[in-house]
């Protein structure tokens, strides 16, 4: 397939969704180049799931248009679309009685024909993306005896064995704990930085992930309420009017950006 | 367990129980009859003409049924969901129920009015469950679950009002069709049964790696790649088929659909590329044992097989919910 290095590599135009009757996502602009990370925040209900359930094809309806590398995402196959983005869903894997490595096998499945086996280059796959998590040592676990931040971790080398280099994240750092939250942060800027993986990610961390992010796409009821880059986000007044909460910064957060706390009963 | 031995067991239990199958019985039979196929002593004729077409009648049945169940409970991601439970097996008896209570028996393409309104039956009860999905796409599956069940409870009492207005002699008889049996079955109905079991499974078995991601979920499943909708449909229409060609033959025998893809799973583990083929060889091992405990235990008199499977089904099942 060729692509030209010019085009984005997520363009979606005047997106408008329904769930039922509800309208959900009200006409939303937004692009991703080529290794960008991308946070969507937004208070909850604002549409920031569906759109990144969009952007992966799960909807079975939706108004405007989606391309990925330039064609609309109508016009993939599932297996090709899967070859070139993954999910990884904000429930993470399920507990099931699959080991890590059948788990992350299974991420294989749009290089596999029906019959056929695992190749060398499926298990080269999935051994990288093993390696990339620093799961290795897990393989042969049983996904029922994982602790949530090694299953967030599966459920990444599984979206990673798939073999595109879109990875889309609902939420990847909500219930973990301060360590595996820190651990997932630093596996999704190595993937971005190192690996050229172009993330896009829902979160409410604002002084993690957000602060990581090259750019940030606030969503509040529907609608676009900011687009831009972090340093342009981060004042009390454009927060305050996202989230419909009063915040205060203090100096001190990553890549020179101030940290921001939302305030309670006005202090 | 390791996967290996829990392969063995199943497959060493299975075949002991298949060869052993057909020398049990009210008359014992000398050994010498296996080699006489075609015979006119009447132990080569017991042996050939009556056991083993019924030994292979019971172990296409439980294979299908059990294979049946395994795509179920993968697709509605639930441990109960079977074609038994979810309306499938109680359509194809209501398809029999009523041809037996109008009382017209006719041949079309070699298969009697029986098969063919059995699958019409199995049929209609699973596209009422698809045409849900297609109205309602975003329908979680316990909808879906709910549905079937629904649609059981519907031809259940389409069936008891069969029973109620028809004769005594009819309503006995389609009484006792509906405890499942394999009574009646020769080496026409092995035929007739095979070719739908065949291919409801060759179908079904093309499908291991979309069930093993279907049931981590349809979403991640779409996520990975799998057309969930047209999967799910040829999955349904598949397994229709299949239990419908059984129900047909054996009416519809409870619980053998439940149990065999749950205990292929501590035997084998989830992965639906060896399970549906264990399944296949547990559910139709443990059919053939049931059939031949049906017909010995109050020999010369029989029972229903389904009196069995649902005798040995239900502690089975009390177990499961209990266990841990």
């Amino acid at each position: 397939m060729a692509v030209t290095g010019a085009s984005a590599r997520i363009e979606v135009s005047d997106l408008r969704v329904k769930l039922g009757e509800v309208p959900v996502l009200k006409g939303v602009d937004l692009a991703v180049d080529r290794g960008q990370m991308l946070a969507i925040i937004g208070p909850n209900g604002a549409g920031k799931s569906t759109l990144l359930r969009s952007i992966d094809g799960l909807l079975l309806s939706c108004e405007g248009s989606i391309a990925i590398d330039g064609k609309a995402i109508g016009d993939y196959r599932s297996r090709e679309l899967a070859k070139v983005i993954s999910f990884v869903p904000q429930t993470g894997v399920p507990v099931d009685g699959f080991t890590v490595r059948a788990f992350v096998e299974m991420g294989r499945y749009p290089h596999l024909a029906a019959w056929s086996a695992l190749t060398t280059n499926d298990r080269i796959a999935v051994d990288e993306a093993l390696d990339l998590t620093e799961i290795r040592h897990l393989e042969d676990r049983s996904l029922k005896t994982l602790s949530g931040g090694e299953r967030q971790r599966v459920s990444i080398a599984a979206a990673l064995a798939q073999g595109g280099t879109i990875l889309l994240l609902d939420e990847p750092t909500s219930f973990l704990d301060y360590r595996h939250q820190v651990q997932v942060l630093d596996l999704l800027g190595r993937l971005n930085s190192e690996e050229g993986y172009t993330v896009v990610a829902v979160t409410h961390d604002l002084n993690g992930l957000v602060a990581d992010a090259d750019s940030v796409l606030a969503l509040v009821d529907g609608k676009v309420a900011f687009s831009g880059p972090p340093s342009r986000l981060f004042g009390a007044e454009i927060l305050s009017r996202i989230f419909g909460n009063d915040f205060f910064l203090v100096p001190g957060g990553r890549h020179g950006l101030p940290l921001v706390m939302p305030s309670r009963n006005g202090s | 367990m390791r996967r290996s031995t829990g392969l063995l067991i199943l497959l060493v239990g299975a075949a002991v129980i298949l060869v052993a199958a057909p020398f049990i019985g009210p008359i014992s039979l000398p050994f010498a009859a296996v080699f006489d196929p075609l015979g006119a002593e009447s132990s080569s004729r017991i042996f050939w003409q009556i056991r083993v077409p019924r030994v292979a009648a019971a172990f296409l049945g439980g294979a299908g049924l059990a294979v049946g169940g395994a795509v179920f409970q993968a697709v509605f991601r639930n441990p109960l969901a079977t074609p038994y439970i979810l309306g499938v097996a109680a359509g194809a008896s209501f398809g029999v129920a009523a041809v037996t209570r109008i009382g017209i028996g006719v041949v079309i393409l070699g298969l009697g009015l029986q098969t063919w309104s059995a699958l019409a039956g199995a049929l209609l009860a699973v596209s009422i469950v698809w045409l849900l999905t297609k109205i309602r796409p975003d329908a979680a599956t316990t909808t879906l679950l709910l549905a079937g069940v629904s649609l059981n409870f519907f031809f259940s009492s389409l069936i008891l009002f069969l029973q109620y207005t028809a004769s005594f002699a009819d309503a006995y008889r389609v009484l006792r069709w509906l405890m499942g049996g394999l009574g009646g079955v020769d080496s026409t109905s092995v035929i007739q049964m095979t070719p739908f079991v065949v291919l409801g499974m060759g179908v079904i078995f093309a499908f291991g790696r979309e069930l093993d991601l279907l049931a981590t979920g349809s979403e991640l499943a779409a996520s990975r790649g799998v057309p969930v909708a047209r999967t799910r449909t040829t999955l349904f229409i598949a397994t229709s088929v299949m239990v419908g060609g059984v129900v047909a033959a054996c009416g519809p025998i409870g619980f053998v659909g439940m149990m065999s893809p749950h205990i292929c799973r501590l035997l084998l583990g989830p992965g639906h590329r060896l399970l549906l083929p264990g399944s296949a060889v547990f559910g139709g091992a443990f059919l053939v044992l049931c059939d031949t405990a049906a017909r010995t235990m109050m020999a010369p008199a029989e029972l229903p097989v389904g009196v069995i499977t649902a005798f040995l089904g239900a502690p089975f099942f009390l177990w499961l919910l209990l266990r841990k």
